[in-house]
């Protein structure tokens, strides 16, 4: 973290991008991409492009994973090779493996598992396109490909990372100062509910620097949500209308 | 909610826990934010360059470091590699299969590096033998010898332990040849007021307890892993269920206190090596 940026993260209150502290990328949606799948999202914030399909609810394969009482939710975060500057080799990573576990747990907390008792929910997560922010984009994704799926939730799910810059905390951070940043902090928000779903931290941080970043997660959370239910709202439209 | 979930409690014996931990009692007589008895014992392993064994309560872990050769990152030309690395062998509980580290163990040593990374405990810089040519490599490997809940935790105070009691052994440079003379060793050189250490919280209804044991573990409804030096935050981690950004505050303000009272416990017990293995 001790790394030196090529360029300053923060000049006279300005990213590296132009925005504020505060201030989130533009946010972009699609529901419903893949014919194939239960339920599918392309989410971008800004350069970062994640594409989730879920599958499910179906029955388990491997059969022995299987619980009585309630479904299985199954997470795969995975890079593309071309997503990254350097190609990243496409076995799976200690990295991805640890993010995929933190991405099910947040899932699993919302999804009513006990309607589909016996069987799996898949989610697939390909990042296609890297630039800071991954593991959040792909939880937003998720979420939206959990509801396109018609699997019945408590909330949305909202991916929103925070970090900090020469002591400024920052919203949504893109690669460089994902990089070259004093630490990050990755939150995912179930919004109306008020419940941190997702939440890992990177570097060292004041428990106030924290509280506060959590409080600005919260306030970017709000926008995405509603662009969440407006997407959501689209598709289903488009679908009745078929 | 246990990440092994074929450990199995009676629905009366869950009742009862329930009932007890809401009137703020604990099945062993423990208060919700107390830990269970704690031991560390230093240097029991002469194989490794530092070594410790911690008991906290019935779970036993142990933590062995070795240093090798290595070659530093591109981008940290000038420091030694860190690499920690969680094992759960079939040996420590019935629900443990033989086999690479799985996604537990994973989380677990990549929360834990990021805790020793960012804490600045290890110093990382003495590591480096010829700048951007030849550097050490320092595993910490964790072993997890039984399993009766808070590994986490436990993994810890082993890492921070053998870390503690870690010797380097002295390089050897002969032109471009660099080797390592495991006859020789100097201790490493730790900064002991940066000893990062965890608090790992878990839910059970609205009630948030620390170190539990296997069956608390195995019933709760949420898991969330605070770091910290005592002073600053250096890794937290999220694991099931859901938290109020009210609890994460009242967590993280825990922490600092929990986490400063308990390192001058274990600064104290990694003072002397034992020089055997002894449960």
């Amino acid at each position: 973290m001790a790394k030196q940026s090529p360029i300053p993260l923060l000049t006279d209150g300005k990213r590296v991008d132009g925005r504020l502290p505060e201030e989130h990328r533009p946010v972009t949606m699609q529901v419903g991409v893949l014919p194939n799948a239960n339920g599918s999202a392309l989410v971008g914030y800004g350069n970062t492009i994640v594409l989730a399909a879920v599958y499910g609810p179906r029955e388990p394969i491997p059969r022995y994973i299987t619980v009585p009482d309630k479904a299985v939710v199954r997470v795969r975060y995975h890079m593309a090779p071309f997503s990254t500057d350097d190609r990243k080799n496409p076995a799976p990573t200690r990295r991805e493996i640890e993010i995929s576990k933190v991405v099910k747990e947040a899932l699993e907390t919302v999804v009513f598992l006990e309607q589909y008792p016996k069987s799996t929910i898949d989610v697939f997560l390909e990042v296609l396109q890297a630039d800071g922010s991954t593991r959040v984009t792909s939880i937003t994704a998720a979420s939206l490909a959990l509801a396109d799926a018609g699997i019945p939730m408590k909330d949305l799910v909202v991916g929103v990372s925070v970090g900090k810059v020469n002591d400024t905390v920052i919203v949504d951070l893109n690669k460089l100062e994902d990089n070259y940043g004093d630490g990050d902090l990755p939150i995912a928000i179930a919004y109306r509910k008020n419940w941190v779903l997702l939440m890992q931290l990177d570097g060292v941080w004041k428990p106030s620097e924290v509280k506060r970043g959590l409080e600005l997660a919260f306030k970017a959370a709000e926008n995405i949500y509603r662009n969440m239910r407006e997407a959501l709202k689209g598709r289903y439209m488009a679908v009745v209308q078929q | 909610m246990s990440s092994y979930p074929f450990e199995i409690i009676p629905s009366l014996r869950r009742d009862t826990l329930r009932r007890l931990i809401s009137e703020g009692k604990r099945p062993d007589d423990r208060q919700l934010i107390s830990m269970r008895d704690l031991t560390i014992r230093v240097g029991v392993v002469k194989t490794a360059d530092g070594s410790a064994l911690v008991n906290l309560g019935n779970t036993k872990v142990i933590a062995g470091i070795k240093f090798e050769l290595g070659k530093p990152f591109e981008d940290t030309p000038n420091e030694g590699n860190l690499i920690v690395n969680l094992e759960t062998p079939p040996l420590a509980a019935p629900t443990f299969e033989p086999g690479p580290p799985d996604e537990n163990a994973i989380e677990i040593a990549r929360i834990i590096d990021r805790a020793l990374r960012h804490s600045n405990y290890i110093p990382l810089k003495d590591l480096v033998i010829i700048p951007g040519k030849s550097v050490y490599s320092m595993w910490v490997d964790i072993y997890v010898l039984n399993h009766d809940g808070n590994l986490i935790d436990s993994s810890m105070l082993a890492a921070v332990s053998a870390i503690a009691n870690a010797q380097v052994p002295r390089a050897i440079i002969d032109g471009d040849n660099v080797k390592l003379d495991k006859t020789s060793k100097i201790p490493l050189n730790i900064n002991p007021q940066n000893m990062p250490l965890t608090v790992t919280y878990y839910k059970i209804d609205k009630y948030l307890i620390v170190d539990p044991t296997l069956e608390e573990e195995v019933m709760s409804d949420g898991r969330f892993t605070v770091a910290s030096d005592g002073e600053n935050i250096v890794a937290l981690q999220k694991g099931e269920g859901y938290f109020t950004p009210e609890e994460i505050d009242s967590m993280m303000n825990n922490t600092l206190n929990i986490v400063k009272d308990l390192k001058v416990k274990v600064l104290e017990m990694v003072k002397t090596p034992v020089g055997s293995l002894m449960f």
